[in-house]
């Protein structure tokens, strides 16, 4: 048996992964036409390229269904309950950098702390009889981070993409999301509350605590760590 | 322990809570996600779960008792009304994923304007009696003590509403309570804004369902909060004493009259607790031993506002509240669309006696 790392499948995420694998000597590349999932590993024997959709991959790990993985920190912690139980971050890849912010209107200009979030939360519920909207896919962190901030009067609403755009489109009050430059954010005429981000999230080689490891794939493992200088 | 065995249990107390002459009702799992939404918001997501009929809507996996307890008797009850139940609620345990999802709860509310003082001593003495062959360790709180004394505060309404919204939010009270108290700095964001003769005027295009007008008129809020004196010192001095009295009931009832001497505003409150004590001792309670804590019922317990008790195991320590309760006139307030009628109740948790007679 073999020790089975998961890849992003596509993209710069794919790209750059394959980078820093090959400038620590491991290579990694997809295997027949551009359309074929499956990859192939040179440099070290009995490790199995399996390339998976990031947003797969904490799944994967936590099933124990692979060993390793590469995957953002946001997307391992929004996914996966206890993460810190079920994997083990072993290195940061240095790319994929981005923040999960809470975002609101620029002319929203008496809003800039989850205190002044919460404050006109309440008067926006008692004037619109709903509870303020904020947009977002990543519900468990942005609860859980709201929860903390003590915002109350609040409801998430699910986003899947073109976040930024609901609350031009009314669909939303306020955005949580993911930004690395904060450009769309501007151009949608929206400002990042002046707070810790939700978290801070880059690419992270991650190990499973629950996949089973057999003698042979123990030794490729402590080989592969090695190999990587972890 | 066996599934079997909890029903027998739960079966058992609600029997018990019948022959003192509670009313069994039932309640359908299934309840409409809108009513329990509306007061709790986001956070019920996390402690309950919510899943969609493509007919009803939002519907949610009945997370307690309570709430559908008291929309019942607000439909079609009589008064004075005594309830017993007992069935399986579903709550997520992401933070604890060693607990149940799904457990059992055997549960008596009491709806009487009579004796609110007698009514919430014949829940927990019934308790009490109930749960003696456990050996648990009992504590009472009373959250209309803070109630009670944030109204009386020497500060603006505005200022009183926001730390009343935030009772049940200690960490976020407290941060409140410095900002008025003068002890934490105005964020630099707030201060720029207050210095800007017209901040609207670098708002810039505006977009979303939150208007200009809303935004001034927060902006006037702030301006107007600015112009508010800072909390008076001994006031909140006598705030911080209160929520940290931890005492047996006698002793902690010296110390509140004590802090009420200087915070006139809680006496009425603190009598209410005398008379409780009263009431308890009444019912064979021994009151010189039972512990209060001010802050007891602050964070797992939103509905309650005013009397509040918990029974724990002893020797685990990981373990939730075996039984617990607590007034929630507030609750039938919010729910009774203009009527409302005094609630105490609480719920015992059968498997917890289970495990217990098991280890014994």
């Amino acid at each position: 048996m073999s020790v089975k790392l998961g890849v992003p499948s596509k993209g710069r995420l794919m790209d750059k992964t394959f980078d820093w694998f090959g400038a620590r000597g491991i290579g990694l590349a997809r295997s027949g036409s551009e359309r074929e999932y499956s990859g192939e590993v040179t440099g070290v024997d009995g490790v199995e390229l399996v390339l998976l959709s990031a947003g797969e991959i904490p799944r994967e790990l936590a099933a124990g269904r692979i060993h390793l993985g590469v995957t953002g920190t946001d997307l391992v912690q929004e996914k996966l309950v206890q993460w810190d139980q079920k994997v083990a971050p072993l290195a940061e890849l240095g790319f994929g950098h981005a923040d999960l912010i809470v975002a609101v209107p620029s002319c929203w200009v008496d809003v800039n702390t989850l205190d002044d979030l919460d404050a006109a939360a309440a008067a926006f519920r008692a004037r619109h009889g709903f509870r303020m909207r904020i947009a977002t896919k990543y519900h468990r962190l942005v609860r859980a981070y709201l929860h903390e901030g003590g915002v109350s009067d609040y409801q998430l609403v699910d986003s899947q993409g073109a976040t930024e755009g609901t609350v031009k489109n009314l669909t939303a009050e306020a955005i949580a999301d993911i930004t690395s430059s904060g450009e769309t954010l501007r151009a949608n005429h929206l400002k990042i509350l002046a707070e810790e981000p939700v978290l801070r999230s880059q690419a992270t080689l991650f190990k499973s605590r629950i996949a089973p490891l057999e003698a042979g794939e123990r030794e490729t493992m402590r080989l592969l760590q090695d190999r990587l200088g972890l | 322990m066996s599934l079997a065995a909890i029903k027998e249990k739960a079966a058992a107390l609600k029997a018990g809570f019948v022959d003192s002459g509670a009313q069994p009702v039932d309640c359908p799992v299934l309840l409409p996600a809108d009513t329990l939404l509306d007061l709790y918001g986001e956070d019920i997501r996390t402690r309950a779960f919510l899943t969609h009929d493509p007919v009803r809507g939002e519907v949610i996996l009945r997370p307690d008792f309570t709430v559908p307890v008291v929309q019942k008797h607000m439909a079609e009850g009589a008064e004075p009304a005594r309830y017993t139940y007992a069935g399986e609620i579903f709550r997520r345990q992401e933070e604890h994923p060693e607990r149940p999802s799904e457990y059992h709860q055997v549960g008596y509310e009491v709806f009487d304007r009579a004796d609110p003082a007698g009514a919430d001593a014949e829940v927990f003495a019934r308790f009490s009696e109930v749960l003696a062959p456990y050996g648990l360790r009992a504590v009472v709180g009373d959250i209309g003590i803070l109630i009670a004394a944030v109204a009386g505060l020497e500060a603006s309404e505005a200022r009183k509403a926001a730390l009343m919204r935030h009772i049940w939010r200690p960490r976020r009270f407290r941060a409140l309570l410095d900002r008025y108290a003068g002890r934490a700095a105005v964020p630099s964001s707030r201060a720029a804004l207050l210095a800007s003769p017209d901040p609207l005027s670098l708002a810039g295009p505006m977009i979303g369902l939150r208007g200009a007008a809303e935004i001034a008129a927060r902006v006037d809020a702030l301006r107007a909060d600015a112009q508010d004196p800072p909390l008076p010192g001994d006031q909140v001095e006598l705030l911080e004493a209160l929520v940290r009295v931890s005492e047996t009931c006698g002793n902690a009832l010296e110390q509140l009259r004590d802090i009420a001497v200087d915070m006139p505003a809680i006496a009425g409150a603190v009598d209410r607790m005398a008379a409780r004590c009263e009431a308890l001792a009444a019912r064979g309670i021994d009151v010189s031993s039972l512990m209060f804590d001010a802050n007891f019922g602050r964070t797992s317990m939103e509905y309650y506002d005013g009397f509040v008790f918990g029974f724990t195991a002893r020797g685990r320590p990981d373990w939730p509240l075996v039984a617990s309760g607590g007034r929630y006139d507030a609750l039938t307030r919010q729910l009774g669309q203009g009527r409302e009628i005094p609630a105490v109740g609480g719920v015992i948790r059968p498997g917890l006696l289970v495990d217990l007679e098991e280890a014994a």
